[in-house]
C-alpha cells in the first residue's frame, strides 16, 4: 500500500472497529436515527474542520475558528433582531466578514512573516472580543425563516433524518475533497506543506495561496457559525469556545500530519465521526461522565501522534536504505 | 562551429559586488548550443555567483547577458526559466510529499472542466519520463524515489519548463558511480538535442568524462576557457589553484623535516563514506599541511581527527598511549583544538561578544559547574585581543560586527585559551583580506615554534608551502601522497594532485 494512505487506513479501521464494538453492545447504534443525529450534531464542527484541514495541510494552524463561529452567530442574531434584513442576506454579510477576516490573517502571516499560531491567536481574541461588543447576552433568533430551514430534511428509511445542516456538512466535505485533490489550488496547498521555500522555487504563488487558505478557513468558520446558529437558534458570544481545538483533534485523528503536506480531507470526516461516536456511546451508556469523551479523544490523539512519528521514522529509514 | 549562431548564451563583462568584496570582476562566459561546459573553481571562486547572475537569483552589477541573440536581464529565477534557462541543484528542489507527476506539472496541471485531470497528468508524466529512460510509478510520492531518480525528475522538469540552457549545480555530489553514469547518459542526450548545459562539479574525472569545454574562475576573475580535450589535468589543476606551470616557487624557510618525537600517531584511521583509512604522525612543533581539491576529504580528515565524526576504523595514540577520540569533548580533554572551515556556521556565535566567544571552549572544558570568573575572562580576552591584534573597539562587541579576519583570529584565540597542544586549522585564511593572511601565517609559525603541533588545511598553496614541513595530498577522500622537506613546493603539490589523478585514470 502507498505509505501516504497508512494514517487514513488506520483512522478508518479504528472507526469501523469502534462502531462494531458499539453495535455489539447497543444494536440501536446502527439505526439511521443515530447516524442522522451524528451528522446533525457534528455539522458545525465538521464544516470548520474542513477549513482546518486545509490550513494544517499547508503547514499552518488557525486558532480563530471558535471565536469566528461565535462572532458569526452573535452577528446574525443581533442583525436579525435589529433590522428587517432577510436571513439569507445576513448570511452573505456574515460570510463576507468571516472570509475577509481569514484573508487578512493570511496576508499578515505571509507579508509580515509571522507564525500562524500567533496571528490566529490574535484573531481568536479579536473575534471573540467583537462578539462581546455586539452583545454580551445570548440573543435568541425567532425569525420564521429559521423554522422553515429547520423543517428541511431528508427522511431516511428507519426514521432517521439528514437535516439541512447535516447535509450541508456532507456537501462541504465533498467540495473540500474536490478542491484538495482536483484543483491547482489544492496542489499548491500540499506544496506549501512540503516546504515553502521549495514551493516558491517551483513557482507556487505563495502569497496568494496563503491568503486563500486562511480566507477559506475563515469562510468555512463563518458557514459553521451559520450552521451553529441554526442548530441552537441563538447567538451567544461565549459559545463555541475551544471548537478550534476539537477541529484540530479531528484533523489529526483523521490522519493528517500536523507538520503539513500529507493527509486527506476525507480523513477529517472520519475523525469527526469517531469523536461523535464516542459522544454518542456515552449518551447511550448514560452512567458515564461526558468527560470521558475528552479522555478518549486525548488518548486517540496521543495514539495518532505516536503513529505519525513511527510512520515518519519508518519512511525515513526506508529512504536511507533505498 | 563558426559564427555567433553557435552561441546560445553569452555573458560579457559580468560584474557583481557584495559589500566589502568584488565577487565577479569582468567575467566573460560563452555557452554553445549542444555543448556541455564545465564551470570550475575552488570555493569562493565565483562560480555560484556567476550562475546566480545568469539565473536571475542575483541581479548583476554590470555586463551583458545575451540568450539566443537577445539581451536578457532576468529579475528572478522564474523569468530566467521562462526565457529558457533552467537550473538543477545538488539539493533536489522538489517537493517530497507530492507525487512524481505532481512535481513535474505543479502549476501547469492539465485540467478538464476546471478540475485537474489526474489521469491525463500521470499519462503525460509517464511519457515525459520515458524520454529519460525512466520507467517508474509516477503516482508514487517523490520521497519514495532514490536521489538519482529525484535528480532526473528535477532535470526533466527544468528542461520541460525552459529548454534552451540547463545549469547543473553539483548534481552528482550525492550519487554513486552507476547513478552518475545514468545521469551522464541523459546529459549527452540533451546535448544532442541542442541544449547548452553548464556543469558545475568538483569531480575532475566527471569533467573529462562529459564536458566539451572548461571555464575556470578564481577569486572572481576569469582564468580562461579551454577545450577539455586540449587541457591536461595538471594544467587544469594549476589553473584552479592559481599556479602557472614551470613557475619556480621560493623555498620555504623550514624545509627540513622536524626531528622531535612523534606525539600524535593515527593508524588506519578512517570512516566509511567520509575518508579512507589513513596513517598520520605529527611531531611536537611540527606543521603538517593538507592539500587537495575541494571534496577530496580535507575537512573530513580534520573532523575525524577531532572526533566531530567518529572514526570507524583504526587507532589513535597520544604520546605513545592509545586513546579513543569519540567526540570533540574527549578531543578537547586531550588538548586538541579545531578551527572549522565555515566560521559563520560552525565557529563563531554571532550575537555573543568577542570575550564570550574567546572563553567558550575553555568554559566548555571546565564544565558549567565551574564558571570562569569574570575578571579572568576579561584578562583572557584582553590578552588575546592584544596578542593576536584582534581589531575590535572593545571586548564586549558582538563578534558578528567584526571583519572576517578578526573573527578568524577570535576563533584561534578561543582555542589558544585552552592551551591546546594539537591544533587543527581548516582553511584559516579563507575569506579574509590579504593583510590578515600574513598575520595568520605569522601566528601559525610562532605557535609552532612554541612547540605546538598543528595540522593546517588550505587551498592557498603558497601559504601551505610557507609554513608546512610536510604536506599530505588528498584526493577522492583518500590520502594519496606525502611531501617532505625539500619536496614541499607548490609545483610539487600540483603535480602530486595531478599524478594521483592519472593513477586513478589508469586503473
Amino acid at each position: 500500500m502507498n505509505p501516504r494512505y497508512v494514517p487514513l487506513a488506520a483512522t478508518v479501521a479504528i472507526f469501523l472497529a469502534a462502531y462494531a464494538l458499539c453495535f455489539l453492545q447497543y444494536p440501536n447504534m446502527l439505526s439511521t436515527r443515530v447516524i442522522g443525529n451524528l451528522l446533525t450534531d457534528n455539522a458545525f464542527l465538521g464544516i470548520a474542520a474542513v477549513g482546518m484541514t486545509f490550513v494544517i495541510l499547508s503547514g499552518g494552524i488557525d486558532l480563530s475558528i471558535g471565536s469566528v463561529i461565535a462572532f458569526t452567530g452573535v452577528f446574525i442574531a443581533v442583525v436579525l433582531e435589529n433590522t428587517g434584513l432577510h436571513p439569507l442576506v445576513v448570511f452573505m454579510l456574515a460570510l463576507g466578514i468571516a472570509t475577509l477576516f481569514g484573508g487578512v490573517m493570511g496576508a499578515i502571516i505571509h507579508h509580515l512573516e509571522m507564525p500562524p499560531f500567533i496571528v490566529t491567536l490574535a484573531g481568536m481574541f479579536l473575534a471573540r472580543g467583537m462578539a462581546f461588543v455586539l452583545s454580551i447576552d445570548s440573543v435568541p433568533i425567532k425569525h420564521p425563516f429559521y423554522a422553515v430551514m429547520k423543517g428541511f430534511y431528508y427522511r431516511l428509511p428507519g426514521g432517521g433524518r439528514i437535516t439541512l445542516i447535516g447535509g450541508l456538512m456532507l456537501l462541504v466535505f465533498v467540495l473540500g475533497i474536490l478542491i484538495a485533490h482536483r484543483t491547482r489550488f489544492g496542489a499548491n496547498v500540499y506544496a506549501l506543506g512540503g516546504g515553502v521555500q521549495t514551493a516558491r522555487l517551483m513557482g507556487v504563488p505563495v502569497a496568494r495561496t496563503t491568503i486563500e487558505i486562511y480566507a477559506l478557513s475563515g469562510f468555512l468558520a463563518g458557514l459553521s457559525g451559520i450552521v451553529f446558529s441554526l442548530y441552537t437558534s441563538a447567538g451567544y458570544s461565549l459559545s463555541a469556545v475551544g471548537v478550534e481545538l476539537d477541529a484540530i483533534a479531528a484533523v489529526v485523528i483523521g490522519g493528517t500530519l500536523l507538520t503539513g503536506g500529507s493527509g486527506f480531507v476525507g480523513g477529517t470526516l472520519i475523525g469527526i465521526l469517531i469523536m461523535g461516536l464516542i459522544q454518542t456511546y456515552i449518551t447511550f451508556d448514560g452512567s458515564l461522565s461526558s468527560w470521558w469523551t475528552k479522555i478518549l479523544i486525548g488518548l486517540l490523539l496521543f495514539g495518532f501522534i505516536l503513529l505519525q512519528k513511527g510512520f515518519l521514522y519508518l519512511s525515513k529509514n526506508k529512504r536511507r536504505f533505498a | 562551429m563558426q559564427g555567433n549562431d553557435d552561441i546560445i548564451l553569452s555573458a560579457t563583462g559580468i560584474e557583481k559586488v557584495f559589500p566589502g568584496a568584488k565577487a565577479l570582476n569582468n567575467v566573460n562566459f560563452q555557452l554553445r548550443r549542444g555543448e556541455v561546459h564545465a564551470l570550475l573553481g575552488e570555493n569562493g571562486a565565483g562560480k555560484s555567483t556567476l550562475v546566480k547572475c545568469i539565473t536571475g537569483a542575483y541581479r548583476r552589477d554590470g555586463g551583458k547577458l545575451v540568450l539566443d541573440g537577445a539581451d536578457i536581464d532576468p529579475r528572478d529565477t522564474f523569468e530566467a526559466q521562462r526565457l529558457g534557462i533552467g537550473t538543477v541543484y545538488q539539493e533536489v528542489n522538489l517537493l517530497p510529499n507530492l507525487t512524481v507527476a505532481e512535481n513535474l506539472f505543479l502549476g501547469r496541471q492539465p485540467r478538464r472542466f476546471g478540475l485537474v485531470d489526474a489521469a491525463e497528468m500521470n499519462r503525460r508524466a509517464k511519457a515525459l519520463l520515458s524520454g529519460y529512460a525512466l520507467d517508474i510509478d509516477v503516482r508514487a510520492e517523490l520521497s519514495s524515489c532514490s536521489v538519482a531518480v529525484q535528480q532526473v525528475v528535477a532535470i526533466a522538469r527544468a528542461v520541460d519548463l525552459s529548454g534552451k540552457v540547463l545549469i547543473l549545480d553539483e548534481p552528482t555530489a550525492s550519487l554513486d558511480a552507476h547513478e552518475v553514469e545514468m545521469l551522464f547518459a541523459i546529459v549527452r542526450r540533451l546535448k544532442s538535442q541542442g541544449l547548452g548545459v553548464i556543469f558545475i562539479t568538483h569531480f575532475l574525472e566527471q569533467v573529462y568524462a562529459i564536458c566539451d569545454r572548461i571555464t575556470v574562475l578564481r577569486n572572481g576573475q576569469l582564468v580562461g576557457t579551454r577545450d577539455a580535450a586540449a587541457l591536461p589535468r595538471r594544467e587544469l589543476i594549476a589553473m584552479m589553484l592559481g599556479r602557472e606551470l614551470g613557475e619556480e616557487i621560493k623555498q620555504a624557510g623550514n624545509a627540513q623535516a622536524a626531528e622531535g618525537a612523534v606525539r600524535y600517531r593515527f593508524r588506519g584511521y578512517g570512516r566509511k563514506g567520509h575518508i579512507e583509512p589513513f596513517d598520520l604522525e605529527v611531531r611536537k612543533g611540527e606543521v603538517v599541511g593538507i592539500a587537495g581539491l575541494l571534496g577530496s576529504g580535507r575537512t573530513e580528515t580534520a573532523e575525524i581527527l577531532f572526533g566531530a565524526q567518529k572514526a570507524d576504523s583504526g587507532t589513535a595514540e597520544v604520546d605513545g598511549k592509545s586513546v579513543e577520540i569519540s567526540s570533540p569533548r574527549t578531543a578537547i580533554r586531550h588538548r586538541f583544538g579545531f578551527c572549522p572551515e565555515d566560521r559563520k556556521t560552525d565557529g563563531i556565535i554571532g550575537d555573543l561578544s568577542v570575550r564570550e566567544n574567546i572563553v567558550l571552549a575553555l568554559q566548555a572544558r571546565r564544565g558549567w559547574a565551574r564558571p570562569i570568573p569574570r575578571a579572568e575572562q576579561d584578562r583572557l580576552a584582553d590578552r588575546y585581543i592584544t596578542a593576536l591584534d584582534i581589531r575590535t573597539s572593545d571586548r564586549e562587541k558582538p563578534i558578528r560586527l567584526l571583519s572576517g579576519g578578526n573573527q578568524q583570529k577570535a576563533i584561534l584565540a578561543r582555542w589558544l585559551a585552552t592551551n591546546p597542544e594539537f591544533l587543527i586549522l581548516d582553511e584559516p585564511t579563507r575569506g579574509i583580506d590579504v593583510g590578515a593572511h600574513a598575520e595568520i601565517i605569522r601566528l601559525i609559525e610562532s605557535l609552532c615554534e612554541q612547540g605546538m603541533s598543528l595540522i593546517v588545511i588550505s587551498s592557498e598553496l603558497d601559504e601551505l608551502v610557507a609554513y608546512s614541513r610536510r604536506v599530505i595530498v588528498l584526493r577522492d577522500r583518500a590520502h594519496v601522497s606525502e611531501l617532505v622537506g625539500e619536496e614541499v613546493t607548490t609545483s610539487h603539490i600540483v603535480e602530486a594532485i595531478a599524478v594521483a589523478d592519472k593513477h586513478e585514470a589508469g586503473q
